[in-house]
């Protein structure tokens, strides 16, 4: 548990929380990132602009965060293209089929003790522990 | 200015992730490497997310109509059926084999490194295969009620 960070994980959970309260409230929308960005992909859909205007701020975030010094880093990822994209296409794919990520099954869902979404989130739990447990224990990536 | 709202969300949503250090792949899989130097990190977002999402969603269930909107779009899905489960677990071996999920990926786009870009393009596309897969389906289906009722 060395990089255990509880203090920031707190302050930004909470913060995750009361921007999914906030759209709600406001907007009458769920903050599923999926959902959002699957519904811009969609050309005959035509709520687009709320969508644009969430990932839009999504993406600023950073930006305004590189302004008061505290900039984000590029994320480590694994080299090869070939893992990036199929992993890409499973979240992707997946998270359509199963109708939500971890922020609209994870947060939102479970914030609205959603059944579907405890299910869905304990699913995606489990393969994901058991992928990383693969990867990293038994190919010792 | 309504649109101010959803910007100003997804603002409050990013920071977050950067802060919570759910941005970074690697704190991410920490925390499902249960069977290694575990970090439980993304449990805490998910408890300290949760402490204001169940009390502010009750508060919004309240309400009949958001302060902006005319209309509540809350999920109508209850059942937990194969897609569902199929889904989520096709989902959390993307997740689990780099660590991005579409949120954090999508807010990667703003350091333009050359592997969010693909994993972007690539979720994009698993996305746009499903809902292909699914008209094509719904479509087939009306296909083969209209040669029965043919028949």
């Amino acid at each position: 548990m060395a990089n255990f960070t509880p203090v920031s994980a707190a302050i930004g959970g909470a913060l995750i929380g009361l921007s999914a309260v906030l759209l709600m409230l406001l907007t009458g929308r769920i903050a599923g990132v999926s959902g959002i960005f699957s519904g811009l992909l969609n050309l005959r859909s035509e709520d687009k602009g709320w969508r644009i205007a969430f990932i839009a701020g999504l993406i600023l975030a950073p930006v305004v965060a590189g302004f008061v010094g505290h900039g984000m880093a590029a994320p480590k990822l694994p080299a090869s293209w070939a893992v990036l994209v199929v992993a890409g296409l499973l979240v992707g794919f997946g998270s359509r089929l199963g109708g939500g990520c971890t922020s609209g099954h994870g947060i939102c869902g479970i914030g609205r003790l959603s059944p579907r979404s405890i299910t869905a989130t304990i699913v995606f739990m489990a393969t994901a522990v058991a992928t990383v447990a693969v990867t990293r224990h038994v190919m010792g990536g | 200015m309504w649109i101010v709202a959803p910007l100003l969300c997804g603002l409050i949503f990013g920071a977050g992730l950067l802060i919570s250090g759910m941005v970074q792949p690697d704190k991410v899989l920490n925390f499902l490497d249960v069977f290694g130097a575990w970090d439980p990190s993304l449990a805490v977002v998910m408890v300290a997310a949760l402490a204001v999402a169940v009390p502010g969603f009750m508060l919004a269930s309240r309400r009949s109509q958001p302060w902006l909107a005319p209309q509540y779009f809350w999920p109508g899905k209850t059942a937990i059926d194969p897609p569902l489960v199929a889904g989520a677990a096709l989902f959390g071996i993307g997740w689990g084999l780099v660590g991005l999920c579409p949120g954090p990926a999508l807010e990667s786009l703003a350091t333009l490194s050359p592997g969010v870009i693909v994993f972007v393009v690539a979720m994009a596309a698993g996305m746009v295969l499903h809902d292909t897969w699914q008209r094509s389906r719904v479509l087939a289906q009306r296909d083969r009620q209209l040669a029965r009722a043919d028949g």
